[in-house]
C-alpha cells in the first residue's frame, strides 16, 4: 500500500495546535511509518511551492488549526482544499473560532482605533493606521486584509471532520491520525478525538442536586475541592461543553470554560450553557430571579467564550 | 425605508394553553391587533429553548416575543417559571449582542385575555417599528 | 529600485515578511520585517471579567501562554489590590520557571541550535532539529524527554499543558502535594543537567571553534541599544516579579521601574507597512530605526536581560554569566548573535530555581489562595517573558469589567531592533555584485532569529520552519532571479 501523503498547517493561530500536535510524542515516528508527511511546517520541512504545485486532492489528510481573520488565511484553506481529500479542522480556533474569535464583539475599525491609536501606550498623533498598501520610499510595501468577522474554517470551505479542544489533547491527536492512517473514518462531518457525551459525564466532582440562589465568580470563593463546582454557583460549561479532555479544569478547582465545543446534538452552545444556568435559579419570584442573573455581567464571554463565530448569531451587531 | 412603511416581522413562540387560546380570541372576537406577528405554537412557554429566539432574529425577525401563562396556570406546573428564568437571562445577553432590547419580550396572557395578548403585540410593533428592521451586520469578510 | 523579497510566508504563508530593497548600485537601500497579523485582543478584553483574562489573553501565543497568563494574573492582582500568599506566588514562580526551562530549550535546541551546531552555511535539508537528531542524538532524546516532563509538571501546577487555567487572583486554584513535590525536584535536579549539557554544547560547539566566535562578533551582527529587563532587588535577573531595569549601550542604568509607572518610560510608535507597533524609551524617544544611545530603540532578550542586570541569582548561573562577559569582552555586549549563549545561561538559572522552588518549605503549604476584598480598580503586571518584558495593563469599573486593556507583548519590544538587525546584516552581507545565495539568506536571518524566531506573539512561526525565499525583481516587478531554501 502506497504511504499515505499528510499535511498540517495553521492560519489566524495561537501556536498552541502546533505544540499539541507535537504532543503526539514518540507517535511521530510511528506515523512517519505510515505516512509521509508532505507539509506540515511545525514537525518537517515547509515545501511551500511544491503544495501549490500538486494536483488537486493529491494530499490524502490536512489538518488545518486557526480561524480565517484575513484575506491571507482565506487563501490558504482554498488552496489546501483543492489539494487535500481529507480537510480536518483542527482545534477550536478552526472548529468554532475560539478565544481570538471574541473579536467579533467589534469590527476591524474598533480594533485599529484601540490597538493603533487609543492605547495608553500609543503614541500616534497623526493617527497613522496600518495600511494594505504602502508606498515606502522605496517601493510598495503590502499587508493583507484583515476583516471585520472572525470566522470558522467550515464557512470558507468544505470540512471533512472537526477536531475539538483549545487545543485538542495529545492522545486525541493522535487517535483521529490513527484513524485517518488506517482508514478507520467516520461519517463525514463527524466530531472525532473527543466523546460525544457532556464533560459533566467525565468529571469527578460529585453531582448532588443543581439549585442556586446566587452566582459567584472564580475570585470571589475557594470551592469545596470536591462537588460539582456549578451546583456551588460557579460558572462551570461542563453541562454544555463536550467530553473528551478528561474534565482538566474542574479537576484542578477551576470551572470548564468550554473549549471542547458542545457535545453531540447542541446547535449552539452558548445557548445551552445559558438554559442550563438559568434553569438552576432557585426561585419563582421574577424579581428575585433578575437580582440573581444580574450577576452574570458577561454573557458573550461566559457562554460563547469559544464559539461565538459559530454560534447562530454569530456576532455582535454594530450600527 | 421610513418608518411609517415597515411592517416588522416579529415572531411569537405562545404556549398552546393559554397565549395561544388567548390570541385565537383576539382572533375570534375580532380585536384589532397589528398583522406584524407570525405566530409559532409551543406546548408551553418552558418549551422555548433559547436557540429559537435566536434563530428567529438570525432568519429575518425583527423582534420575538415569548408568551406564556400566567405564574401558576402553567398546564406543566413549572414551565412558566423555567421560562422565566431562561427568558431573564436571555433578555441580558441579547443586548450584549448588541440587539435591541425593544425587540424581545417575555410576557404572559391567559386564555381569556385576548386583549391583552393584542395590546402586547401592538406596544411591540410600535417599538420596533421605532427602532427599524433589524439589519444583520457582518461587515467586510472578503 | 531593485527589490528582494524574503518572504518567509510566500503566498501559501502567513506571518511575517521580509523585504529588502537594493539600491541601483545592487546594494540594501533597506529592509522591513513586516508583521501581518494583528488580532485585537486588547479591544475584546473589554467587557469581560477582568478575572478570565488570564485565561482570555494566553491565547495570544500558544509558545508561551504561561507568559502571558503570569503576568495577566499578576495585573488582576493589582486591579483587586491583593497580595498572594508565599505558597500561592512560589507556585507560580515554580510553574513559570519550568515554563522557562522547556521554553529555552526549545528555542536554542530547535531554533538558533541548528546554526550552530550544524553550522549557518550547511545544507538546509539538515539545518534543522531533525539534523541535531542526527548529529547530537543523545542530546537530542534528553530534550524531547525534558519537554515532557516540564509540560506534565505545567499541568499539575496549572491545570493544563498548554493554556493552563489555575491562576486566580490572589494565588492558584489549588496546592500541590507532597508527593508531586518530590517528583517535581527530581525532575528540577535533571533539568540542571539539562541546563549543564546546554552549556557544554555552547562550549564544544560554538566557543571552541573560532569562525562561530567571529561570527558573533562581526560587526553585522551588534547593535548598541537600550537593554531593558526584570531585576530583583539586587539587580539580579528575575523572570516572575520585580522592576523593570534599562541599560545603556554605555552600559549605564537609564531607568528602573515598577510595572505600574511603565507608561511613564514606554510608548509605542506606529508605522503604516507593519501590523506590530515599535516600542521605545519615552526619555529618549522615537529617533527611527537607529541605534546608539540617543535612540529610544531597545532590546528585551536574553542578552538584553544579562546586560540589564548585575548577574543571576543562582550559582551555575552567575559563574558563567561572569565567564560570559569575560569571554565577550565586558559589559554590555552588543552582538545579537551571543544571545544564543545568554539563553542557556538564563535555561540554568531557571532549572536552578526550579529546584530552590521545589525544596522550598512553602510550596506545599495549604494558603496557596487569598480572596480579594478590596474593589477592583486598575492594575499593571509585569513578568519577563522570554521573548521580552511582558506588560499587562487593565482597568475596570466597580464591578470588575474589563473598561480597558494595553498590552505590550514579548516580541513588540524588539519589532525596531528586530528591523535594524536585519538591515544591518543584509548591508553587510549582501554587496555590489554578490550573487545572493541561500547562506547569505541564511545568515540575514539569524540576525532576527536571534531574538527568538518563534515570534509567536506576533507571527505565530514556529520552531525551525522559516521557509525562505528570495525574489531579485527589477523596479516594475518583474523576476530576475530566485533562490529558495526551506529549513
Ligand atoms: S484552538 Fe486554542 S490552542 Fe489552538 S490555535 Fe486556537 S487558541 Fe491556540
Ligand atoms: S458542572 Fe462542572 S464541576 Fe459540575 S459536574 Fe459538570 S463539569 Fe464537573
Ligand atoms: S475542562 Fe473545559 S475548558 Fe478545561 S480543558 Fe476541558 S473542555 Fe477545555
Ligand atoms: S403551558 Fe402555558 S406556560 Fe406552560
Amino acid at each position: 500500500m502506497a504511504k499515505l501523503k499528510v499535511a498540517g498547517y495553521w492560519a489566524s493561530s495561537c501556536g498552541g495546535c502546533e505544540i499539541a500536535t507535537l504532543e503526539i510524542g514518540a507517535n511521530i515516528v510511528k506515523l512517519a511509518e505510515l505516512a509521509d508527511i508532505v507539509f506540515w511546517p511545525c514537525i518537517v520541512d515547509g515545501k511551500y511551492k511544491d503544495v501549490e504545485a500538486m494536483t488537486d486532492g493529491e494530499i490524502d489528510l490536512c489538518l488545518f488549526n486557526g480561524a480565517i481573520q484575513n484575506e491571507e488565511n482565506e487563501h490558504q484553506a482554498k488552496v489546501l482544499r483543492a489539494k487535500s481529500k481529507v480537510m480536518v479542522a483542527y482545534g477550536s480556533c478552526s472548529y468554532e473560532g475560539c478565544i481570538p474569535g471574541l473579536a467579533n464583539v467589534a469590527n476591524q475599525e474598533q480594533i485599529f482605533d484601540r490597538v493603533f491609536v487609543s492605547c495608553p501606550s500609543v503614541d500616534n498623533p497623526d493617527k497613522v493606521i496600518p495600511q494594505t498598501s504602502y508606498q515606502a520610499p522605496e517601493g510598495e510595501l503590502t499587508l493583507p486584509k484583515i476583516y471585520d468577522t472572525v470566522r470558522p474554517l467550515a464557512a470558507v470551505i468544505d470540512v471533512d471532520y472537526f477536531v475539538p479542544g483549545c487545543p485538542p489533547t495529545g492522545e486525541q491527536t493522535w487517535a483521529v491520525l490513527e484513524a485517518v492512517v488506517t482508514g478507520n473514518l467516520p461519517a463525514k462531518g463527524s466530531i472525532v478525538g473527543a466523546g460525544t457525551r457532556a464533560l459533566c459525564d467525565e468529571c469527578k466532582r460529585n453531582k448532588e442536586e443543581k439549585k442556586v440562589k446566587k452566582f459567584y465568580r472564580t475570585h470571589q470563593i475557594m470551592p469545596d475541592p470536591d462537588r460539582c463546582l456549578l451546583e456551588q454557583g460557579l460558572l462551570c460549561a461542563g453541562l454544555a461543553t463536550r467530553e473528551g479532555c478528561g474534565a482538566l479544569c474542574p479537576a484542578a478547582g477551576m470551572p470548564c470554560t468550554g473549549c471542547y465545543g458542545p457535545p453531540d446534538g447542541v446547535v449552539d452552545q452558548g445557548a445551552k450553557f445559558m438554559s442550563a444556568v438559568a434553569s438552576i435559579v432557585d426561585s419563582n419570584d421574577p424579581a428575585e430571579i433578575a437580582v440573581i442573573l444580574d450577576d452574570i455581567k458577561d454573557p458573550i464571554g461566559t457562554f460563547y467564550r469559544y464559539s461565538l463565530p459559530s454560534s447562530i448569531l454569530r456576532r455582535v451587531q454594530i450600527k | 425605508m421610513s418608518s411609517a412603511d415597515f411592517q416588522p416581522k416579529i415572531v411569537g413562540f405562545l404556549c398552546n394553553w393559554c397565549s395561544y387560546a388567548g390570541a385565537d380570541l383576539a382572533g375570534t372576537s375580532r380585536t384589532k391587533y397589528e398583522p406584524s406577528i407570525r405566530i409559532i405554537r409551543v406546548m408551553c412557554s418552558g418549551r422555548v429553548d433559547p436557540t429559537f429566539v435566536l434563530e428567529a432574529f438570525n432568519r429575518g425577525a425583527d423582534g420575538v416575543c415569548v408568551i406564556g401563562c400566567h405564574f401558576g396556570d402553567c398546564h406543566y406546573l413549572e414551565g412558566n417559571y423555567k421560562a422565566a428564568r431562561r427568558m431573564e437571562l436571555l433578555k441580558n445577553m441579547l443586548k450584549q449582542f448588541g440587539i435591541e432590547e425593544g425587540r424581545f419580550r417575555f410576557d404572559m396572557a391567559s386564555a381569556s385575555e385576548g386583549d391583552r395578548f393584542a395590546q402586547i403585540v401592538n406596544e411591540m410593533t410600535e417599538e420596533v417599528k421605532k427602532l427599524g428592521p433589524y439589519v444583520k451586520y457582518e461587515g467586510a469578510i472578503s | 529600485m531593485k527589490r528582494v523579497t524574503v518572504d518567509p510566508i510566500t503566498r501559501l504563508e502567513g506571518h511575517g515578511k521580509i523585504e529588502i530593497f537594493l539600491n541601483d548600485d545592487g546594494e540594501v537601500a533597506n529592509a522591513y520585517l513586516q508583521i501581518p497579523e494583528t488580532r485585537g485582543f486588547e479591544r475584546f478584553a473589554e467587557g469581560r471579567y477582568v478575572e478570565d483574562l488570564p485565561q482570555i489573553t494566553e491565547r495570544i501565543c500558544g509558545v508561551c501562554p504561561e507568559a502571558h497568563h503570569m503576568a495577566s494574573i499578576k495585573a488582576v492582582d493589582a486591579v483587586y489590590n491583593i497580595d498572594p500568599p508565599p505558597t500561592g506566588k512560589k507556585l507560580r514562580e515554580l510553574l513559570y520557571s519550568t515554563f522557562y526551562v522547556t521554553d529555552h530549550a526549545t528555542h536554542f535546541y530547535a531554533l538558533a541550535g541548528p546554526d550552530f551546531v550544524m553550522g549557518p552555511d550547511a545544507d538546509p535539508a539538515i539545518r534543522n532539529i531533525i539534523g541535531i537528531i542526527g548529529k547530537v542524538p543523545d542530546i537530542a532524546v534528553r530534550v524531547v524527554n525534558a519537554r515532557m516532563d516540564c509540560h506534565k509538571i505545567i499541568e499539575m501546577i496549572g491545570g493544563r499543558k498548554i493554556h493552563p487555567c489555575g491562576g486566580v487572583p490572589g494565588g492558584m486554584s489549588h496546592g500541590i502535594t507532597e508527593e508531586q513535590r518530590v517528583h517535581i525536584e527530581t525532575v528540577a535536579k535533571d533539568m540542571i543537567e539539562v541546563g549543564k549539557l546546554t552549556l557544554k554544547v555552547v562550549d564544544d560547539i560554538v566557543l571552541a571553534n573560532k569562525a562561530y566566535v567571529d561570527l558573533i562578533l562581526n560587526d553585522a551582527y551588534a547593535h548598541a541599544t537600550y537593554n531593558m529587563g526584570l531585576v530583583d532587588e539586587n539587580n539580579k535577573v528575575n523572570f516572575y516579579d520585580g522592576k523593570v531595569r534599562v541599560v545603556g549601550p554605555d552600559g549605564k542604568e537609564l531607568l528602573k521601574y515598577e510595572p505600574k509607572d511603565y507608561l511613564e518610560h514606554v510608548a509605542e510608535h506606529v508605522e503604516p507597512w507593519s501590523y506590530l507597533k515599535f516600542p521605545y524609551l519615552k526619555k529618549v524617544g522615537w529617533k527611527g530605526f537607529v541605534d546608539g544611545i540617543d535612540s529610544g530603540v531597545y532590546k528585551a532578550t536574553p542578552l538584553a536581560r544579562l546586560n540589564a542586570s548585575d548577574g543571576m541569582a543562582t550559582p551555575l548561573a552567575q559563574a558563567e554569566y561572569e565567564r560570559f562577559y569575560s569571554t565577550l569582552g565586558g559589559k554590555p555586549v552588543n552582538a545579537t548573535l551571543a544571545t544564543a549563549w545568554a539563553r542557556a545561561i538564563e535555561l540554568v538559572y531557571a532549572a536552578e530555581r526550579m529546584l530552590e522552588l521545589s525544596q522550598d518549605p512553602d510550596i506545599t503549604g495549604p494558603n496557596y489562595r487569598v480572596i480579594p476584598t478590596s474593589t477592583p480598580n486598575e492594575g499593571v503586571g509585569i513578568v519577563e517573558a522570554p521573548r521580552g518584558t511582558l506588560t499587562h495593563h487593565y482597568k475596570t469599573d466597580e464591578n470588575g469589567i474589563v473598561v480597558k486593556a494595553n498590552l505590550i507583548v514579548g516580541t513588540t519590544n524588539n519589532n525596531a531592533a528586530m528591523n535594524m538587525s536585519i538591515k544591518k546584516a543584509a548591508q553587510g552581507l549582501i554587496k555590489k555584485g554578490t550573487e545572493i545565495t541561500e547562506p547569505t539568506l541564511n545568515m540575514i536571518e539569524m540576525a532576527f532569529r536571534a531574538y527568538d524566531p518563534c515570534m509567536s506573539c506576533a507571527t505565530h512561526t514556529l520552531p525551525g520552519q522559516m521557509p525562505l525565499e528570495v525574489i531579485v525583481r527589477d523596479p516594475d516587478g518583474t523576476e530576475l532571479t530566485r533562490a529558495r531554501r526551506n529549513m
